[in-house]
């Protein structure tokens, strides 16, 4: 591990000033991340600035009905958190869903939006990888890829967001707030991760100095919610496939609203558009749902070894709207 | 680049100057001489190096020791209260939770962290959304566990271990004798 410098921020301002200033600076929070990466010479800053006993770690309703998550709460206090619970259960599902309980006591919701992928090439620092260092190639291409991308890859890189979390949130259309050397920016979640194209090494839109500060919810509305993961065993394991989505009903069986994201099928939360739109408006049957996944999932392409997660994805995305439209069965 | 901290730890003070690249496992072991947090896979996999940090459990291999300058620390050594063991711990003898014990004092201290987190009404993964008490079936424990692994094959008697504790609790709450069977082999 290279030698670095480390302060304690005093104010959001401080931390951005701070890390604004240095080119090879890093924010630290939870470190559940990060400090794993400097073990494994993934991350080698000059300087870490501490945000985590910032009073960012709040939880309160805004007085528009909208609630704001502040970007230092522990992923285990905002899962338990009561407003969460019972209106966004999905977020605490999926929170839920993510770690072990020794992590979620430490990891943020800043950092896991943050976090970075889990690519074994990624993560071992003796072979190429262009998000890890640009212009070396892509040893997951023609590698071992059965945890890999099915959606909105590119030739550069084919790794996944490993999030829980931010599935979630995409589903319910967060906004992230960042502050940054310039002043206070807000950015849909949905357009917050990016896909790799041919900058893989920028996994968010966050320009370096940029602090996330909170997250905000859209006031809850009348809905049926769910985050279904699936992985390789029962608990603490990443999702090879996972679906969150929000969905509202007309009295007639049609779907009102539906907001659907999947998480382990892309380089960030992938928000089903597609599937979206088929879907709303749409008598909710098994028919529909199974074409509104096809749908989603025409442009999908595997690399072999994740060839599974395509009939995966769908059926997940199939069985989760069934779970959140009440078990409506073949119409 | 070396940092002056304090921690409390086992419920004493110690002060020490670490390299900021330390993380609370190594200052704990190499550093203070603590060794009941083990490292195992030192990336935060495993729990064997889970300790109480400000009463939580957290894995303190990707915890860096200058970023807990004044924090509270308790390892499975700081448990019990001088010769007395904790609950825990006796269950664990009572039940045989452990076979090479190189897991144990990480099992033992996320055993005690996660009974607080259940107290408190935090919910699981596997929690039914009823808002009711958290009741810790089995299903619940090893839900909870999960972050701890061993590999000698020692799960069943673990969580009887931990059943152990929360029946005995359960019944200093409610005034109701629920004897556990000493020595008893899991179920």
């Amino acid at each position: 591990m290279k030698p670095f410098e480390y302060r304690r921020a005093e104010d959001p301002a401080d931390a951005v000033a701070a890390v604004a200033g240095e080119p090879d600076a890093m924010f630290l929070a939870g470190g559940t991340n990060l400090v794993d990466h400097l073990k494994l010479g993934i991350a080698n800053p000059d300087l870490l600035v501490d945000i985590s006993r910032l009073p960012l770690n709040g939880v309160e309703e805004l007085p528009d009905g909208r609630v704001r998550i502040g970007a230092t709460v522990r992923n285990s206090d905002l899962a338990a958190h009561p407003l969460i619970r019972e209106r966004y259960r999905v977020l605490s599902q999926a929170l839920l869903a993510g770690a072990s309980g020794q992590l979620r006591n430490m990891a943020t919701t800043g950092g896991n939006l943050l976090q970075r992928t889990r690519c074994l090439y990624f993560q071992d620092v003796t072979t190429p990888c262009n998000k890890r260092e640009p212009g070396t190639g892509c040893s997951a291409i023609g590698g071992y890829t059965r945890n890999h991308a099915i959606l909105g890859a590119s030739e550069a890189c084919v790794a996944v967001h490993p999030s829980d979390m931010a599935v979630a949130m995409a589903a319910l259309d967060a906004e992230v707030v960042v502050r940054g050397p310039s002043g206070e920016r807000n950015i849909p979640l949905a357009g917050f991760h990016r896909l790799p194209g041919d900058k893989p090494e920028r996994d968010t839109v966050l320009e370096h100095g940029e602090l996330v500060t909170a997250v905000l919810l859209p006031p809850a509305t009348q809905s049926h919610s769910a985050y279904r993961k699936v992985r390789d065993r029962a608990s603490y394991a990443f999702a090879l496939v996972s679906v969150a989505a929000v969905v509202s009903m007309n009295g007639d069986g049609t779907i009102r609203e539906v907001r659907m994201a999947l998480g382990g099928v892309a380089h960030k939360p992938w928000r089903a558009e597609r599937a979206e739109a088929i879907l709303r408006g749409a008598q909710a049957s098994e028919e529909n749902f199974r074409r509104a996944a096809e749908a989603e999932l025409e442009s999908a392409s595997a690399l072999g070894d994740n060839a599974f997660k395509i009939p995966m994805a769908r059926n997940t995305m199939v069985a989760v709207l069934r779970e959140v439209t009440g078990g409506i069965s073949n119409v | 680049m070396d940092v002056q901290i304090t921690l409390i730890v086992d419920g004493a003070e110690r002060s020490l100057t670490v390299d900021t690249r330390t993380t609370l496992l190594d200052a704990l072991r190499d550093r203070l001489a603590v060794t009941s947090p083990k490292k195992g896979c030192d990336h935060g996999q495993c729990g064997s190096c889970t300790v109480l940090l400000e009463g939580r459990r957290v894995t303190s291999c990707l915890v860096l020791a200058v970023a807990q300058d004044g924090a509270d620390v308790t390892t499975a050594q700081g448990l019990g209260e001088g010769e007395q063991l904790h609950p825990m711990q006796e269950a664990f003898l009572d039940r045989d939770g452990f076979q090479c014990g190189f897991c144990t004092p990480g099992q033992v201290c996320s055993a005690v962290g996660m009974l607080r987190e259940a107290a408190q009404g935090h919910p699981s993964h596997v929690t039914a959304d009823a808002g009711a008490p958290v009741e810790l079936t089995d299903e619940e424990i090893r839900e909870r566990m999960s972050g701890n692994l061993c590999r000698c094959g020692a799960y069943v008697n673990i969580v009887a271990a931990i059943r152990d504790v929360t029946a005995k609790e359960a019944a200093s709450t409610t005034g109701v004798a629920a004897p556990a069977p000493k020595g008893s082999a899991g179920s």
